[in-house]
């Protein structure tokens, strides 16, 4: 779905209200999630209803899908029922005056693009939702409603999908249920979405590029393993900075039960969770669980060893420790060590150092 | 109904209470909806002062109500020129009169169940359907207005419950002109002030059951209200 022609996305918004101001500027990648990340209060979803005009305070420019929305400069505002997008809200919000089909069909009925009704049958079969067609909204679980209200977005056959925490308002359990739908999502239909989040495991797990937010302002915006690994990332992520691997299962080791990911720069070994040789995978590997060695290890419990190059080395949160960012092939890796221990081993950029991954997660 | 000792002149006074008050809360819900919506959405600085005129009728004696409408309905009030200019005659003294002394009485009633309704929704559902590309309108319609429904079915029974037992109001501006401005409460006055006790008791009976009947099915109707899942 990316522009077909004139204007190229940009979202440029700025919004002052008393005690908080909003100023943004990003391009979020086309037919892909742009994940917005931030503590709550730093303007997330404020930027999402500025993206979608619910808010005719927030002022600038807005230009998706090959057309401008809103550019205050030109006098242009497009208000939000004009807007081609589908908008999930923090909380279901079906309408409960309408079944399950009359909600996805409110959409459909507005809805002047072709092939709308094949777009509101494959989102319902997307989302697994078949089932409750006639049911009432209350009849419906949390995760069973956040679902209906994806596909009855998805109906539209919107350019730019927005979605709000959508996973925030449900328990763990509710969540691990949605997650698999919206990388389903993704996958298949190459829809541009924001996705506004604060937790770092959805964050990990389903960005292209990140933008990370702070009291308004991007704090860092990119490709999202290059914002995780980039120097500002412990404080933007504290306890939880760490780097993020493209790669795919090369092997899989049926004694030990283990799985080997390849990846530009090296391999790991983590536990087999049953996907097939060359399944794509996403590793998370927390700054943390890395730490160093001069020479290769031997006799250790650790298995993942990577042989990599200091690139840079950075304060971290605490004064005792440093952030490492290390290249391992056109990988990067982030470890977090003490300045101490840089002294002992005398380590500094440059230097070639064996990383010693203790656990690695895989996120996708 | 033969038990009941009703003259035509009941029969018709009870047929007027009851066109009456229909027609009062057809105006009110036309008129109260769009109002309510207004004050239960509007940042203007009007809303204040708009929200205490609409909400006056409640605390407002009727008698003083019904004096400032039988001066500006005179042929020397406001109104009463504009309808003489209009070639309408005055309205004091007639049904159309009666009617708008009605709407204006009861119009706190139908306002405040609607406007808590529009209040309590909130903006997420207008929104929602905005993002399901539905113009304001249409939004207004399919959605905020059937979510409202408990707020609009509290309103008309208001309405209408309160018309029918209005009496100061009618009085002042009435009169109590048989078939044009006679209505049951004004009817009962009537009885009593000739010592008719019996034609009375029968009336306000008729009241009574009818008042309590309402009240009834309007805590049995709220009972079963859809409301908005966040």
């Amino acid at each position: 779905m990316a522009a077909v022609s004139g204007e190229p996305d940009r979202i440029q918004l700025h919004w002052q209200r008393p005690g908080f101001a909003l100023a943004v500027d990003f391009v979020p990648a086309p037919g892909a999630i742009t994940v917005l990340f931030g503590p709550s209060g730093s303007g997330k979803t404020s930027v999402l209803r500025g993206v979608a005009g619910l808010e005719r305070a927030c002022k600038g420019r807005v230009c998706m899908a090959g057309e401008c929305w809103q550019d205050d400069a030109q006098g242009l505002f497009k208000p939000t029922w004009q807007r081609p997008l589908g908008y999930v809200f923090q909380e279901p919000s079906l309408f409960a005056h309408l079944d399950v089909r009359g909600n996805l069909r409110y959409g459909l009925a507005r809805n002047p693009a072709p092939q709308a009704a094949q777009a509101l049958d494959a989102a319902i079969d997307l989302l697994g939702i078949g089932a409750l067609l006639a049911r009432r909204v209350d009849q419906l679980s949390g995760g069973e409603r956040q679902r209906v209200a994806i596909a009855r977005a998805l109906a539209t056959r919107p350019k730019l999908l927005l979605l709000d925490e959508p996973l925030a308002a449900l328990d763990l359990r509710r969540r691990d249920d949605i997650l698999p739908w919206l990388e389903r999502l993704r996958d298949e239909l190459r829809l541009t979405m924001i996705y506004v989040t604060h937790s770092p495991d959805e964050m990990a797990r389903l960005a292209h590029t990140l933008v990370v937010l702070e009291q308004g302002r991007v704090q860092a915006v990119g490709p999202v393993a290059e914002v995780l690994a980039s120097p500002a990332s412990p404080v933007l992520l504290g306890e939880d900075v760490g780097a993020l691997l493209q790669g795919h299962i090369s092997q899989r080791d049926t004694q030990w039960h283990l799985a080997c990911v390849a990846f530009e720069g090296g391999q790991l070994w983590l536990r087999d969770s049953g996907l097939a040789v060359g399944s794509p995978v996403r590793l998370r590997v927390l700054a943390r669980d890395v730490s160093l060695a001069l020479a290769q290890p031997q006799a250790t419990s650790i298995q993942n060893h990577l042989r990599c190059v200091i690139e840079s080395v950075h304060a971290d949160t605490h004064p005792s420790q440093a952030l490492l960012r290390l290249r391992c092939g056109s990988a990067l890796l982030l470890a977090r060590v003490t300045h101490k221990a840089l002294a002992e081993l005398k380590l500094q950029a440059g230097a070639v150092a064996w990383a010693q991954v203790k656990s690695v997660a895989l996120v996708h | 109904m033969a038990t009941l000792p009703l003259t035509a002149q009941d029969w018709q006074a009870i047929g007027l209470s009851l066109q009456l008050a229909s027609l009062t809360t057809l105006v009110l819900l036309l008129l109260a909806t769009p109002l309510a919506w207004w004050l239960a959405h509007t940042r203007s600085a009007w809303r204040a002062p708009v929200s205490a005129l609409v909400t006056l009728p409640l605390v407002l004696p009727p008698t003083v109500l019904g004096f400032y409408l039988l001066l500006a309905m005179g042929p020397h009030g406001p109104l009463g020129r504009l309808t003489l200019a209009l070639g309408w005659g005055t309205l004091s003294f007639s049904f159309a009169g009666l009617l708008l002394g009605s709407v204006l009485f009861s119009l706190p009633f139908a306002v405040q169940p609607l406007q808590h309704a529009f209040a309590s929704m909130g903006t997420r559902p207008m929104e929602v359907a905005a993002t399901l590309r539905a113009r304001p309108l249409d939004a207004f319609f399919t959605v905020a207005l059937p979510l409202a429904r408990p707020g609009l079915v509290t309103a008309a029974v208001l309405s209408f419950a309160h018309t029918v037992g209005e009496f100061g109001v009618v009085l002042m501006i009435g009169g109590n002109l048989p078939g044009q401005t006679q209505v049951v409460s004004t009817q009962i006055y009537s009885h009593v002030e000739a010592m008719a006790y019996a034609p009375a008791h029968a009336l306000a009976a008729c009241m009574l059951v009818f008042s309590f009947a309402v009240l009834w099915a309007l805590s049995a109707l709220n009972r079963r209200h859809t409301r908005w899942l966040p």
